[in-house]
């Protein structure tokens, strides 16, 4: 085994194991911490020594497909942003999480395995196996608060939405085992033809759940339910971003299908319009920063589904960075704060000079503002976009509008200053300080922030396309560039004048969970009322009305053998008693009653024969 | 060898009962070294193991018992049988930890136990059908005692229901094993004679009577809809190591019986009804589901969520019999309906083992008396937690690595089977629910001074999830034996 491959197998084992320990010990809060930072460095190290050896491993697992990971050019952009992230959101958590290390600390971990497991499967049971870990992870995470129900049941919905799209990976593998061309990843687009449509509408299903495309989306808004530094793990860089990821991955396969590129181009774009709408309409900063997530997951299925695999790896790289940073910048101050309303942010960077920096590039980022990552990466996958489709090219720049709205209202709460005269607006009193430990992270993330676009500027762009075999890649001319900059500016520029407007119908995700609810969720409830209902009253009363029957029959052949059977007998035994007595009758012992029954059968006798001669 | 493994805990049974003078505490210990003393056995068999050639047995033993009918003493294990063996063995010996703090007539409770392991385990290893049979039924006997002499509740009601619903249904066994008995030539009970040569190949009509005999027989034990009425009483007012044995060794017995009886001697027939079987199959997937999903009674749940698990069994089984797909796919799904019988025994047996806590401690299942479970007793929540996952099928456990085989193999094969896909996500919402209704919250009702789990308890419960999750990392060890078993099957069944 070489170096690369025990660092392969490390960097799934270590936090796997940790996490796993941890999470199960739980009196193990005092070394939590240390363990977990410990891990998560190593992870860090780890993961920079695959994406330069590119090992590749694997294992049998079950029947003609093992359990294999390796790291490609894909992998190794998106490993490190992993344990990077990872690592940065663990150190900022001290602050926010005070108890129960262990076990949140043990989740996260257990969490990030499972998403290296993820980034780098190269067989579809190897996907399913991370995939739902990860799903389960995050129900974990999300009801981390568990004396609240209403915490506990959001995570509930984020794991049964994501499993209901998940059983389109079990379709999936069904289709590649009958399909022929055996369960890797890479073997899929040879499948036989009817099978990979199969093959890819089953993956599709999957990964848009996963990155909380419509029409799930509504998951991803209760998730935020959770503690601020799971929001910044797990809808940044990981969960979220494995949907959009996959289907990077997957995109030969999309292309072989010929319909699956445009449904998810489609999908991604109605979704980054319309979720990125119902962003600018929110009032609460974690609500704002979520559906900024599924809008901008958008762009990354978007590219998968152009074939523009370098544009949405960045874009997935720079997004990372960016609402990593958000999520732990709002969440430093709304646990400062004790709220989650954005208006209480009002006037946050005269008093958090670091964070409100942090956050202020982490926003600008968000805005399409140059030079900034978002800028560059979104404007590289709508290129992509443009050779398919001039309408879908128009209704992704729409959204790269509204994504400049909702990052303009985000920074003009944190930027007006406080105005003192009503009592609405007077400052809340912050209940605790944001350690240095906090802080640092937010720093180093929005460099990141400001600077992973080059991987889609010339000369980077270029090479990573070259890396994730993508062929007759194009970027984005100085043109589009120059105008999606300008418009983005615009936009910011005209929120700081005028408030955005605020439609119910976006302030509340369009409906989709009561919808959900009431067509999926309670018919189904009320459909398994009904059956438990038909199974006591009908089929167990059937049952036990056959036994009762039993019984009674019993009962009545009891009688039947006492009155009949037995009495017939009784009966019989009478008449022959009868009869035997009446034979006796004659035995009198008189002589005289003896020679006159001898005169009548002598008589009887005679009178026979002469009638009979 | 075999045979010591099958009879010891028989001896110690007829020791304990024979012997008054045994105290309370020395019964418990004994029971306690007797079911682990079996396991190491089974452990050193396993390592020694060679897959047998398809229509032989490894560790054969033959003895001639009823020469007049041609019926004798026969056992030997392969593929199919020796996990559910070792799987009998861990769960016979969790029971006995957990049992440790019985106060019930200790002593007759051990004797009973091993009785039912000795039985349990003869069944899995016979290879003739009366011997099959008077194990199956023993095992009715033995665990009707189990519920009148150790449950609650209304348990009089429930044993006698659970005993005349499953003895009715091993006596349509018993006609289709008279059948095969007519019908071959010479006639023979051997099993591995039937299987070499189904007696009833070229008769469609017989064949199928007697496949219908004991498909109700089996259907009756797994229990597949709608044969599963006598479960959930049995369960709910079985004691907690009773319930563990009733669904994770009995209910093996049926599914087992299709493997082992069924498929391979009855090919034809098999074929002819696939698609009856894969229908019960993806109702009772379905059916179970649902209805658990409606239960507020924590044990009753649990059982219903067995039928739900059996379904996979029953739907993997029955597309071993198709002929569309190729071979490689009904055999992976066949694989994976033993691998299922093995992981349901362990998860379900650790989930009832926890379930029996709850009425330990406060006196009900029902979960509406209960919240915020988590804070008194973290250690049951987490164990429950992770027997709930497990349960719903997550990977890591052994629970995926069957379900995973199931459907893969099942849906390529046939495609409309993949309904029974949306049983996973029902089980996943009634599992979830529960935690969430049981465990999290405030603190309340029963679960205000709530003690957590005992040594005994969480010794008992542990390993068998700990087991479930090795088998879920590492599943070769397992696979490799079931596999060429799982291909014999499926070649026995196209013939």
């Amino acid at each position: 085994m070489s170096l690369g491959q025990v660092a392969l197998w490390s960097l799934v084992a270590l936090p796997a194991g940790a996490g796993a320990l941890l999470a199960l010990t739980w009196r193990a809060d005092r070394v939590a911490v240390p363990v977990s930072m410990a891990v998560a460095a190593l992870s860090v190290g780890l993961s920079l020594l695959v994406a330069v050896e590119r090992p590749s491993v694997a294992v049998a697992f079950v029947a003609n497909a093992p359990f294999g990971l390796a790291v490609d050019a894909l992998a190794a952009l998106t490993l490190p942003t992993l344990t990077v992230v990872s690592l940065l959101v663990l150190l900022a958590a001290t602050g926010q999480i005070r108890h129960a290390q262990a076990r949140f600390h043990g989740l996260m971990l257990l969490f990030v395995a499972s998403v290296a497991v993820t980034v780098t499967a190269t067989t579809l049971p190897t996907l399913l196996f991370a995939w739902e870990i990860m799903g389960a992870a995050s129900y974990a995470l999300i009801g981390f608060w568990w004396r609240d129900t209403d915490r506990v049941s959001a995570g509930l919905t984020a794991f049964l939405t994501t499993r209901a799209t998940d059983l389109g990976l079990y379709v999936a593998a069904a289709a590649a085992l009958a399909g022929g061309a055996g369960l890797a990843l890479t073997d899929l687009p040879a499948a036989v033809t009817g099978w990979r449509h199969v093959i890819a509408a089953g993956i599709l299903a999957a990964a848009l759940g996963k990155a909380a495309q419509l029409p799930v989306s509504f998951w991803l808004s209760r998730a935020m339910a959770g503690p601020s530094p799971v929001s910044a793990l797990l809808h940044s860089a990981a969960m979220v971003a494995m949907g959009g990821y996959l289907l990077l991955r997957v995109q030969p396969l999309l292309a072989a299908t010929g319909w699956a590129g445009p449904v998810a181009m489609w999908v991604g774009a109605l979704t980054a319009l319309l979720i990125g709408a119902v962003a600018v309409a929110q009032r609460d900063v974690k609500q704002l920063l979520a559906a900024s997530t599924c809008a901008q997951l958008g762009f990354v299925v978007m590219a998968a589904g152009a074939g523009t695999v370098a544009g949405g790896a960045a874009h997935l790289v720079a997004h990372a960075a960016t609402k990593a940073l958000l999520f732990l910048g709002a969440g430093a101050w709304l646990s400062t704060l004790g709220t989650q309303q954005l208006a209480e942010l009002r006037g946050v960077v005269g008093r958090w000079r670091l964070v409100g920096w942090s956050a202020t590039v982490g926003a600008l980022a968000l805005a399409g503002i140059p030079p900034l990552s978002l800028w560059a990466t979104k404007d590289a996958v709508l290129t992509g976009v443009l050779r398919h489709s001039p309408v879908l090219y128009v209704v992704g720049l729409a959204a790269s509008l509204l994504s400049a709205a909702y990052a303009g209202k985000l920074l003009m709460v944190i930027w007006r200053r406080p105005t003192a005269d009503r009592d609405g607006d007077r400052e809340r009193a912050p209940q605790r300080a944001i350690t240095r430990l906090e802080q640092a992270p937010l720093v180093v993330l929005a460099l990141a922030s400001a600077s992973a676009g080059v991987l889609a500027l010339p000369p980077a762009a270029a090479m990573l396309a070259r890396a994730v075999d993508e062929r007759d890649a194009v970027s984005a001319s100085l043109l589009e560039l120059a105008a999606s900059a300008a418009l983005a500016v615009a936009v910011v520029l005209l929120v700081a004048r005028r408030p955005v407007p605020e439609p119910r119908w976006a302030l509340r995700w369009l409906g989709l969970q009561n919808a959900a609810h009431a067509l999926v969720a309670r018919p189904t409830v009320r459909l398994a009322d009904l059956l438990a209902r038909f199974d006591d009253r009908v089929l167990d009363r059937a049952v036990e009305r056959v036994a009762a029957a039993s019984a009674h029959a019993a009962r009545r052949a009891a009688v039947l053998d006492d009155r009949w059977v037995d009495g017939t007998v009784e009966r019989f035994a009478a008449g022959m008693r009868r009869l035997g007595q009446l034979a006796r009758r004659p035995q009198s012992g008189q002589v005289h009653q003896y020679y006159r029954q001898a005169i009548v059968v002598l008589v009887v006798a005679v009178v026979v024969l002469v009638a009979a001669g | 060898m075999l045979s010591v493994i099958v009879f010891l805990p028989l001896a110690a049974a007829v020791a304990l009962v024979a012997v008054p003078r045994v105290g309370d505490t020395a019964a418990r210990a004994l029971w306690v070294a007797v079911a682990a003393v079996d396991l190491a056995l089974i452990a050193i068999l396993w390592a020694r193991y060679d897959s047998p050639a398809a229509g032989e047995l490894a560790y054969e033993e033959r003895v001639a018992w009823i020469p007049g009918v041609n019926s004798s003493y026969h056992v030997g294990v392969d593929g199919l049988s020796l996990p559910l063996v070792a799987m009998t063995a861990v769960i016979f010996l969790a029971c006995a930890m957990y049992a440790l703090r019985e106060q019930h007539r200790p002593r007759a409770q051990a004797a009973l136990f091993l009785f039912l392991q000795s039985v349990s385990l003869g069944l899995f290893v016979a290879a003739d059908l009366i011997l099959f049979f008077v194990f199956f039924d023993l095992s009715i006997v033995g665990m009707f005692f189990v519920i009148a002499g150790w449950g609650h509740g209304d348990r009089r009601h429930s044993a006698l229901k659970f005993f005349l619903y499953t003895f009715l249904g091993s006596l349509a066994l018993l006609v289709g094993f008279i059948g095969f008995y007519v019908a071959a030539d010479p006639h023979t009970f051997d099993m591995l004679d039937l299987t070499a040569a189904p007696p009833l190949a070229g008769r469609p009509l017989l064949g199928g009577l007697v496949l219908a005999a004991i498909l109700l027989g089996l259907a009756v034990k797994t229990p597949t809809v709608p044969f599963h009425t006598w479960l959930p009483p049995a369960h709910t007012d079985a004691p907690a190591v009773g319930s563990a044995v009733l669904a994770g060794v009995l209910l093996k017995m049926g599914t087992y019986g299709f493997v082992r009886i069924a498929m391979p001697m009855l090919p034809t027939a098999w074929r002819a009804w696939a698609w009856v079987i894969i229908t019960v199959g993806v109702v009772s997937v379905i059916y179970g589901a649902l209805v658990a999903l409606a239960q507020s009674n924590l044990k009753r749940m649990v059982a219903y969520t067995s039928v739900n698990h059996m379904g996979y069994i029953v739907l993997a089984v029955g597309v071993a019999g198709l002929t569309a797909g190729t071979a490689q796919t009904r055999s992976v799904a066949v694989t994976g309906a033993v691998t299922q019988m093995v992981s349901h025994g362990l998860i379900t047996a650790a989930l009832f083992l926890l379930a029996g806590v709850l009425r330990n401690r406060a006196g009900t299942y029902d979960m509406r008396e209960y919240g915020g479970l988590a804070a008194p007793a973290p250690a049951f929540a987490t164990l429950f937690a992770v027997g709930a996952f497990a349960s719903l099928g997550l990977p890591a456990f052994s629970g995926f690595i069957a379900e995973f085989q199931i459907f893969t193999g099942s849906v390529a094969a046939a495609p409309v089977s993949a309904i029974a896909l949306l049983g996973i996500l029902v089980t996943a919402a009634l599992f979830l629910r529960a935690l969430q209704r049981v465990f999290t919250g405030e603190t309340r009702g029963q679960s205000v001074g709530f003690t957590d789990l005992r040594a005994s308890e969480r010794w008992s419960v542990g390993p068998l999830l700990l087991l479930s999750l090795l088998i879920g990392i590492l599943p070769r060890p397992l696979l490799a034996v079931i596999e060429p078993a799982a291909h014999t099957v499926v070649d026995l069944v196209g013939r």
